[in-house]
């Protein structure tokens, strides 16, 4: 088989086991999969940028948080139906992106990530100084009636999976065509070596620049499809925390690989959800984890099976 | 209370808060300098010097100064020493890669504050200062045809809010003079300018690092137990010192101690006062938007002349 081949065949059938895991899985971990794979989503986002560029942020919460908040407020305030609310967040995700790498792109390496940082710590201090609307940390809930997006109500459990399953699908479908297309394979080279990139005549800030808001989109839309699933909104969602997940799923699962961000968050979700038995500082498994995998594994789960096994993998 | 009084008033809480920021940042800016490395774990070094300093405060039932001195000399030797040995079995291995330091270190802040929590639980918890004489301060206004001292109701300070002042100001002339009139410090500031070159004339850089890394998280710590008696120890306190002192680094020039201190000054004066007046949130959003503005037009700093 084509090295093509052979991996449609393996994504394809990733998602048809998670399509058949919705009749089986009892109603728990049912609920747990479909978090599972919008946060997935939001990584494979995550992914385009660190994996895929290079660039390593520190506040993609503030893309998350944009698309969660564009949806829900439009829906709170402007009695928007969950298809526009759902552009809205996703709008709102582009327009920030676009704006944000403009100024943060500036910079590199340290100074980007710091930069990222503050954008979004200031991003998540406006979502509290506008708490009259937004509710701060506590959050508003987004009722029942408001989720029925086009006679489907999208806060039953089996609607719930179907939605996150197609989010999630088109995302690692974007994920996995980006790679094959030559603008992926640029920010790749860019990752590699940028100079040389620039040197073969490539624009590197508007190749740098179309993966920021790429992956701003892709996580804005993780995070409308979040508040909308679960009928939530709330200021934790833009905090450091949030920008903090995302980089240790991709890097627990393999940063720069399709199937990494599956892998790392659905391993760190059970992980946190065993070690909530035994204690209420389940933060600290997250800690222990990033470290361990500094020092041990930096291809993550994904990268070492590349690396030792399956070297098509993409 | 008049308009006088009260600025008065803001001005002095916010130099008790810019005395702590100065050696907090002076502590990131060491380690920045030196080493190269960003440390997202200072805020949790911050923390654990004043948790430390209140488990050290309340095994000792003596006279609360008598605690609390030895809170001031123990607390940042302990966080000192642990922050070594962190360098040492972490960032050592990881051959200081600034990129995943960060994310080392981030591993770092969690643990160490899932630890506090799983073993000093989750209360906010006090220091007794170790003397807290209240000070009325006078005021003068127009009287009479007149200067007229007089003792305007609610403006007062005490004297440990003052010892704090002195002895933040005491230890960052402690530092300078380690940085600029030692052995220690020429080695260190040697290792800074060029790592390669120190190595080649036998400086033990790693070792160097340790003590770096050390002495930026002391800093800290001692930051800390001088603040503790006037704000409770806190297992999630370290999150604001951080954010301040990232805020103070790279205003006052990445890795620069004197940009960093006159940064900490501006900044925390600038804080307490625009608190007072304005909302905090309102002034923590525009200092962090101008810090990232600052980084992306002037990355070297407001101060700063080379860049970073």
């Amino acid at each position: 088989m084509s090295t093509l081949r052979k991996s449609l065949v393996l994504h394809g059938t990733i998602l048809a086991v998670l399509l058949a895991l919705q009749f089986v899985l009892p109603a728990y971990h049912h609920g747990v999969f479909a978090r599972v794979m919008v946060m997935a989503s939001y990584a494979i986002g995550y992914n385009i940028l660190f994996g895929y560029t290079g660039l390593l942020s520190l506040g993609h919460a503030m893309f998350f948080a944009a698309g969660m908040y564009g949806m829900a407020l439009s829906i709170a305030y402007l009695q928007a139906t969950p298809a526009v609310a759902l552009l809205a967040g996703v709008a709102a995700g582009v327009t920030l992106s676009a704006l944000v790498a403009v100024l943060a792109l500036r910079t590199v390496g340290v100074a980007f990530m710091i930069v990222t940082l503050m954008f979004a710590q200031a991003g998540y201090l406006t979502v509290l100084y506008f708490g009259e609307y937004t509710r701060g940390d506590e959050g508003f809930v987004i009722q029942q009636a408001q989720r029925v997006m086009w006679g489907i109500d999208l806060s039953t459990p089996s609607n719930r999976y179907f939605a996150a399953l197609a989010l999630f699908a088109t995302s690692m479908a974007a994920s996995l065509w980006l790679v094959h297309t030559p603008f992926g394979r640029v920010l790749i080279a860019i990752r590699e070596n940028e100079d040389r990139a620039r040197m073969l005549g490539y624009n590197v800030f508007a190749h740098k620049w179309a993966a920021v808001v790429l992956s701003g989109t892709l996580s804005a839309a993780a995070g409308a499809f979040y508040g909308l699933l679960f009928g939530y909104a709330g200021a934790s969602f833009a905090s450091v925390q949030y920008s903090i997940f995302p980089l240790l799923w991709v890097l627990l699962g393999g940063a720069g690989t399709v199937l990494g961000p599956l892998i790392g968050t659905l391993f760190m979700f059970y992980l946190i959800d065993l070690s909530s038995g035994f204690t209420t500082a389940h933060m600290l498994v997250v800690g222990v984890t990033l470290v361990l995998l500094t020092l041990f594994a930096q291809q993550g789960l994904a990268g070492e099976l590349r690396a030792r096994v399956w070297r098509w993998l993409p | 209370m008049d308009f006088g009084p009260y600025l008065f008033l803001a001005t002095l809480e916010g130099a008790v808060a810019a005395a702590i920021l100065a050696l907090t940042a002076v502590g990131l800016s060491l380690v920045f300098g030196v080493m190269r490395v960003v440390n997202v774990a200072h805020g949790e070094f911050f923390m654990l010097g004043a948790v430390l300093a209140w488990w050290i405060a309340s095994q000792i039932g003596a006279h609360p100064a008598f605690g609390f001195g030895l809170a001031l000399v123990l607390a940042p030797l302990l966080v000192g020493g642990i922050a070594a040995a962190a360098d040492v079995t972490i960032l050592k291995r990881i051959d200081y890669d600034p990129e995943r330091t960060i994310v080392a270190t981030i591993g770092l802040l969690y643990i160490l504050q899932q630890v506090t929590l799983m073993t000093y639980g989750p209360d906010a918890r006090p220091v007794e200062p170790p003397f807290n004489q209240r000070l009325a301060l006078p005021w003068v206004e127009w009287a009479d045809g007149g200067l007229q001292l007089y003792w305007p109701w609610g403006l007062s300070t005490t004297t440990y809010k003052l010892a704090v002042i002195g002895a933040a100001a005491t230890v960052l002339l402690g530092v300078w003079a380690l940085m600029a009139r030692t052995r220690i410090g020429l080695v260190m500031r040697a290792t800074q300018l060029d790592r390669e070159m120190a190595l080649a004339f036998g400086i033990p850089v790693e070792r160097i690092y340790a003590l770096v890394f050390g002495l930026g998280a002391g800093l800290a710590a001692l930051g800390a137990v001088l603040i503790v008696p006037i704000q409770q120890a806190h297992y999630l306190m370290g999150a604001d010192p951080l954010l301040l002192s990232f805020i103070v680094v790279i205003i006052g020039g990445l890795g620069s101690l004197p940009g960093t201190v006159v940064a900490a000054l501006l900044i925390g004066l600038s804080d307490g006062i625009i608190s007072v007046f304005f909302s905090p949130t309102l002034a923590k959003i525009l200092a962090t938007l101008l810090v990232a503005l600052v980084l992306v037009f002037r990355p070297q700093g407001l101060f700063g002349t080379r860049a970073a």
